[in-house]
């Protein structure tokens, strides 16, 4: 596949795998955070782990927004989805997270709530424009790599004179994340985040660019490489995050310099805050209420949001005490260190954040990793 | 005086709730329509069952349904789909098919040119299987009680004496043979749905495999220890069945995997692994180190097996895992699929 397998080249990856392997101090050790599901999966689906010299550890962040979607606002998209007069439109993914007491989306389809598949922002809208005596309403997720299209489907609403749409926000932000990741107050509980360099999203910095992870590295005095998704983008980004780390440097540098600049999509970035504008603060599944973090619609218009024009209320629903989600998602802990991981929660019945999605720090151990967990206890 | 007044409006009729009545509706979509199209004598006997003679030795049976949606597809439709599936069904057992039953659940309003099409096409994938239609079923059910067709079919076929394919049979050193390329039928099945149709030349794999089979069983004998057909859930939901049921793990690698640019490239697109789509006409076989390379070749003598491949062997492994050397250089899992990647694909 012509501009993929470059990006996938074995040869390349040995190369790159022998100049980590030599530049790493082995007297150190080295804990990478990747941010991105993407970057997660990337490491699993490729196997990178087992190009990495021991001492080069990746940790597995918060980078998945179905993960982190809390239970709360499932529930709450299930309450609309179940009102007669309500089509919800939703990605795919969204369809098996749970909600509490192991209701999801499916389960409400099942028992007659209408929820459908789309691919596109632009599929919801073919939707409304074939029913229009029904509301139809686009559950909205994701970093700022899926908001743009929510904002292009509110113009489109405007534009064609759509009465029938609305939009179920719930966008939310990396940069508030990264910064929660080393500096919330569950630390105190959880113990220390140690974390030496994040390797930066791909997909999220096209939009958003470079500038903004630049006082993040300043003030917690961390390295950021934002890197693509493939794997040899990723090697190349642990190589140089082991570099800054051997120099002593915190600065933010763009291994992804073929889509990332560094002030991204302008107009995708005006657009997006045309129309939306910041919540005081959002819940992520495993990190909590995070200052900051995430969108709504702006007041002008209202007659859009589902959350305004169907009078929905806040739903708060605890994670589960034993589930060790904040403690992963931060480094602090593994998924083997987790009570549920592997007994009570599976990819197929999900408990906590990590487990939900193929890009959970949990579910990816357990889906492509865990072979490895037997592997050491053999060899120990 | 003549059973029936008017001939079917095969151009621009459609079906009604008087065709699953029970009456001279029924009769005539039946006689018009269905036994036109499979042509046996038996059918041509209007009993309610068919008799058949039993010769010595193990016969295999198998059931399955089809709600594959769209009904027609790049290289094939739901007809055709319902004919190879079940042989293949059979097949897998290294027996030689023989009769079929189908039953249809049909939405009123369904059209007879579409219909014809269908029984036209699952006609000619019995021919060409040298399988008949020998009885059936029709139903008629109101409109939004179900999508469009339904066909539900059984299959009968006998097994060659002495022959016992089984996941129990395979062994510690045993090679992973696969027929061909990966993921054709699901992104076939992919490229028409709607709201996600896309341009792509590939076209579903489906095919009756029974001949494939038997030039395999020639070359490799009793070496063939089973055989399956990676259809829902693909070779990943196959192989981690295998290892299940034979106490044992598998170690693959990637790089040996075929898999087409244009299937390649619109998993992709999709974020689906061509692992874990599903497959119409293809194969994977455990077989004996022994007699890997002459099977491996039989195979690729078939039209049906130009590309086949072996892609890895049976390992000892307490947890059954399926590994995965990747071709980038790492280790994984192929884990069973969780969840439900691609509804209605067959």
């Amino acid at each position: 596949m012509k501009y993929a397998d470059e990006f996938r080249d074995k040869e390349i990856a040995v190369g790159l795998a022998k100049a980590i392997r030599s530049e790493a101090d082995p007297e150190k050790s080295y804990r990478f955070m990747e941010f991105c599901g993407g970057h997660t999966h990337a490491i699993s689906r490729y196997g990178l782990e087992d190009m990495l010299p021991k001492n080069v550890r990746m940790i597995h962040g918060p980078g998945c927004p179905v993960c982190v979607l809390p239970a709360g606002r499932i529930d709450m998209a299930i309450r609309l989805a179940e009102r007669p007069d309500v089509i919800l439109c939703i990605y795919g993914d969204l369809m098996r997270v749970p909600g509490s007491q192991g209701a999801s989306l499916l389960k409400a389809k099942a028992r007659g709530a209408d929820v459908r598949m789309v691919y596109s922002t632009i599929d919801a809208i073919r939707v409304a424009e074939e029913i229009p005596g029904r509301a139809v309403v686009f559950f909205a997720i994701g970093f700022e790599t899926t908001t743009p299209p929510t904002a292009v489907m509110i113009r489109l609403a405007e534009k064609k004179q759509l009465k029938n749409v609305s939009v179920f926000c719930n966008h939310v932000l990396t940069p508030p994340a990264m910064q929660n990741i080393l500096e919330s107050a569950d630390i105190r509980n959880i113990g220390p985040v140690e974390i030496d360099g994040f390797v930066g999203p791909a997909h999220v910095s096209t939009i958003i660019g470079t500038e903004p992870y630049e006082f993040f590295a300043e003030e917690f005095g961390r390295p950021v490489v934002i890197a693509g998704f493939e794997p040899l983008d990723m090697m190349q980004a642990i190589l140089m995050l082991v570099r800054q780390v051997n120099e002593h440097r915190y600065e933010v540098e763009n291994q992804y310099s073929r889509a990332v600049t560094r002030d991204g999509n302008l107009r995708a970035k005006e657009e997006v805050s045309d129309i939306f504008e910041l919540r005081d603060q959002f819940e992520w599944r495993g990190l909590g209420l995070v200052p900051y973090s995430g969108l709504k619609l702006k007041r002008a218009y209202d007659k859009y949001d589902a959350e305004v024009r169907f009078d929905m209320n806040e739903l708060r629903v605890a994670d589960n005490p034993a589930c060790e989600c904040g403690a992963i998602l931060r480094g602090v802990k593994k998924p083997v260190d987790c009570k549920l991981f592997g007994t009570v929660c599976t990819p197929e019945a999900p408990m906590g954040s990590c487990m939900v999605s193929s890009e959970g720090a949990c579910a990816a151990h357990w889906t492509y990793g865990r072979f490895r967990d037997h592997q050491q206890r053999r060899a120990s | 005086m003549k059973a029936h007044q008017r001939k079917l409006d095969i151009r621009n009729g459609c079906v009604d709730l008087s065709h699953g009545s029970g009456g001279r509706a029924m009769s005539q979509l039946i006689s018009g329509l269905f036994h036109e199209a499979f042509g046996n004598e038996w059918l041509a006997c209007g009993n309610d069952q068919s008799a058949f003679d039993v010769g010595a030795g193990r016969m295999v049976m198998t059931t399955d349904g089809y709600v594959v949606s769209p009904l027609f597809f790049p290289g094939g439709n739901i007809g055709s789909l319902a004919v190879h599936g079940t042989v293949n069904d059979i097949a897998m057992a290294g027996a030689r098919p023989l009769y079929l039953s189908a039953s249809f659940i049909i939405e009123e309003g369904f059209r007879f040119s579409d219909l014809r099409m269908i029984a036209d096409s699952m006609g000619e994938a019995a021919r060409a299987a040298g399988v008949y239609i020998i009885t059936g079923d029709t139903k008629v059910v109101e409109r939004g009680k179900a999508d469009s067709l339904f066909i539900s079919t059984a299959g009968i076929g006998v097994v060659p004496a002495g022959l016992d394919l089984s996941a129990g049979n395979a062994r510690v050193g045993d090679r992973v043979l696969i027929s061909g390329t990966l993921g054709d039928h699901g992104v076939a099945i992919m490229s028409k749905r709607q709201n996600l149709a896309f341009e792509t030349e590939i076209v579903s794999d489906s095919a009756s495999l029974h001949d494939f089979v038997a030039s395999m069983l020639a070359a490799g004998g009793k070496g063939i220890r089973l055989m399956r057909d990676p259809t829902r859930g693909g070779l990943a939901a196959t192989l981690n069945e295998i290892a299940q049921q034979s106490g044992l793990g598998f170690q693959l690698q990637e790089a040996a995997i075929p898999v087409k640019p244009g299937v390649a490239a619109a998993c992709e697109l999709l974020g689906l692994d061509p692992l874990y789509v599903a497959n119409e006409g293809k194969l994977a076989a455990i077989v004996a180190p022994e007699v890997a390379a002459a099977v491996l070749a039989a195979m690729r003598m078939h039209p049906l097996g130009r590309d086949a491949a072996e892609i890895g062997e049976a390992v000892a492994d307490d947890h059954h895992f399926v590994q995965m050397a990747t071709s980038f250089g790492g280790g994984r899992i192929v884990d069973w699929l969780s969840g439900e990647q691609l509804p209605r694909i067959c």
